[in-house]
């Protein structure tokens, strides 16, 4: 098992060191020069070549690559004495639109993405979950259409308009909540809890509705298992039986799954913060495609991949606890 | 009192395609200790009728009528929590694919327990990790304090079928239904798995139910034999009988379709012409007389009236000939 644990964290790192260099790669290839976006419309030629020099673009890109991940470690320095600019470890560029180190942005963004994401998730496995067992049991009934119905809505609504109607219907028409802004858990738990309960209800609406149809799904499938037969056939009672038979066998591919959307989600939930206007991960990341801001994209993006990976790998592992058939290989 | 008395039960599936009727009518006695073999093709009814002694038969549509009358008691009109109590301490089942049949997320071990546990509450680890090991030992096991820990998929497909085996007799049931339990095993291991089947049962006192449609399996170990065609019992009698002397040509058509020694080396087996009936549209009727080589013979009354189970010598046949020609059925055969 630890072998295992090894195996798949050292793929991981490979993984990432890949990930990262066709990142860089990728948006090194594209026309928009980054020096050239420094600054303004009517810039100087002479401005545009010190700043290139400064930001280390004139360099090959390996060697920019390799100044990169060097930064990632130590921290990086732009510039002559003086007038330099220090983005200390993990250092993932600068942005020259902000006038600020990119991990500092990621930094104070982060949190508010993991918020939003950490909430949506308890609640998109308990709605998902829950409605999907609730739908398996009562196969054909009443509650059966329920949850079914449910999972068709949530599909076929787009975030937007999901988040929309939920703002006019809660915020401007009934005045329950307050419109959101968002305020950090340390500075006011109660406020933080209220700014992200809209975000939270529309990602796990929309999320849910799957999570409804593959616990559904795999509830059915594993109840017509020869062995859920042998349980009912030892005399265990209903509900244990569908504890530790039935849930037992259709949650493993479900954790597999949920584990992957929500890292996916931790790289930024850009239609839901933008909607929401929530200064998070995804939003930065918008931000940074309309204003062509470079060293913000590599850096999102490489944050995103890395949750991904992990997440990968820790579904991996977690994979081989919940099946034994899989520990074995 | 007789253990077991199954007295017309019926069940009937609706499908979207019509209701498919599985078992028609069965009736028979178990006594205690004793074993019986229910004999057919796929599609008879057997496992159906198998299934219906722990009301095991699931489905969005399943209708069940008769009774099937346990120490006196109809498991059909119990409630949940009734049938709950006779499944698997009463009656146990060892179902047919010993692959699929055991929990893959446990340990054998536990597995076994587990069966004892769900009928003797509160039974403490350490009691119930002896009596996992000491059925593992029984069932004849190899290392059983290695293996109890193991999960069933570190185990050969007959080794799983002996553990299948230990959780249906932790509980030392009255009735073990074993439905097809070495179809799915190598032949050199079927063997292996009646014996201990035969050698189980010597040892609990328990009844057993086998269901198969391997004669030979029935040759080895079954004392009584019921063949059931589309859903009906179409002969019973002592495996001596029905084998030297079968009154019903279904049987005898069954066993002239089985190699034996005395077949000669390029003696073609007879088969039955036709296939089994559908179980939506069944033949008005004796439902085997499509088939049947004699129903000409009786003019239209097999086409039009079910024939009844009646005493043929010592068997029972569900036949229109008369009983000097079941008598001499496989007599006529050997004609040939």
């Amino acid at each position: 098992m630890i072998f295992f644990v090894v195996r798949r964290s050292f793929f991981a790192i490979v993984l990432l060191l890949i990930v990262s260099a066709f990142t860089f790669w990728i948006f090194s290839a594209l026309p928009a020069d980054p020096a050239a976006l420094t600054c303004g419309k009517n810039c100087r030629p002479e401005v545009i070549e010190s700043n290139r020099e400064r930001l280390g673009y004139d360099k090959p890109l390996v060697e920019q690559y390799g100044a990169y991940m060097k930064g990632i470690f130590t921290g990086r320095t732009y510039g002559e004495e003086g007038s330099s600019i220090h983005c200390p470890a993990p250092s993932l560029g600068y942005s020259y639109d902000r006038h600020e180190c990119v991990t500092s942005l990621i930094a104070s963004t982060l949190p508010v993405t993991a918020s939003i994401a950490l909430g949506a998730f308890v609640l998109w496995m308990a709605i998902g979950v829950g409605l999907g067992t609730m739908a398996a049991l009562k196969r054909g009934k009443w509650q059966d259409r329920v949850a079914t119905g449910f999972s068709v809505i949530g599909v076929s609504l787009p975030t937007f308009f999901l988040g929309l109607i939920f703002i006019m219907v809660f915020v401007i028409w009934t005045g329950i909540l307050p419109f959101p802004r968002y305020v950090g858990i340390t500075e006011n738990p109660f406020e933080w809890f209220m700014a992200l309960l809209l975000p939270w209800f529309v990602l796990a609406i929309i999320s849910a509705a799957t999570y409804v149809r593959m616990t559904r799904n795999g509830i059915l499938e594993v109840m017509n298992e020869e062995f859920v037969r042998l349980g009912i056939a030892k005399g265990l009672p209903r509900r244990r039986l569908i504890v530790t038979y039935v849930l037992r066998a259709a949650l493993v591919p479900i954790v597999t799954i949920a584990g992957l959307d929500f890292a996916f989600l931790l790289g930024g939930a850009l239609v839901t913060e933008s909607i929401f206007n929530l200064p998070g991960l995804g939003k930065l990341t918008l931000a940074a495609v309309v204003n062509s801001d470079l060293p913000i994209l590599v850096a999102t993006t490489m944050v995103a991949a890395v949750f991904i990976v992990v997440a990968n790998t820790v579904v991996d592992i977690l994979y081989g606890f919940l099946d034994p058939r899989v520990r074995a290989k | 009192m007789t253990l077991l008395s199954v007295q017309d039960l019926r069940v009937t599936f609706g499908t979207a395609d019509g209701d498919v009727h599985a078992v028609q009518g069965v009736s028979f006695d178990v006594e205690a200790g004793e074993t019986v073999a229910i004999v057919g093709e796929s599609g008879s009814g057997k496992s159906v009728t198998a299934n219906s002694l722990l009301r095991l038969n699931f489905g969005a549509d399943v209708r069940t009528s008769g009774r099937v009358l346990l120490e006196g008691r109809d498991v059909l009109a119990m409630t949940e929590d009734e049938v709950r109590t006779v499944r698997g301490r009463d009656v146990a089942m060892i179902f047919q694919d010993p692959l699929t049949a055991l929990n893959p997320f446990y340990t054998v071990g536990r597995q076994i327990a587990e069966a004892y546990e769900v009928h003797h509450p509160g039974t403490s680890k350490k009691v119930l990790r002896e009596i996992a090991l000491d059925s593992l030992q029984k069932v004849g096991i190899p290392e059983p304090s290695k293996r109890v820990d193991q999960y069933p998929h570190e185990f050969s497909g007959g080794m799983r079928q002996r553990i299948v085996i230990a959780i249906a007799l932790v509980n030392r049931p009255k009735i073990l239904i074993a439905d097809e339990p070495t179809t799915a095993l190598d032949v050199t291991v079927q063997a292996q798995i009646l014996e201990l089947i035969a050698a189980m049962q010597q040892e609990n006192g328990s009844a057993v139910v086998l269901i198969t449609h391997d004669l030979g399996v029935v040759a080895e170990i079954t004392e009584r034999v019921m063949v059931m065609y589309a859903g009906r019992v179409v002969e019973a009698a002592t495996v001596l009988d029905a084998f030297a002397t079968p009154t019903h040509p279904y049987t005898r058509g069954l066993l002239k379709s089985v190699k034996s020694l005395e077949t000669a080396r390029h003696e073609r087996l007879e088969s039955i012409p036709g296939i089994p009936p559908s179980l939506i549209n069944l033949p008005t009727g004796c439902p085997f007389h499509p088939r049947c080589s004699h129903a000409a013979s009786l003019g239209g009354r097999c086409s039009t009236e079910v024939p009844v189970l009646r005493k043929v010598g010592a068997s029972s046949s569900a036949c229109h000939l008369p009983d000097e020609r079941l008598r001499d059925l496989l007599g006529g055969a050997h004609d040939r």
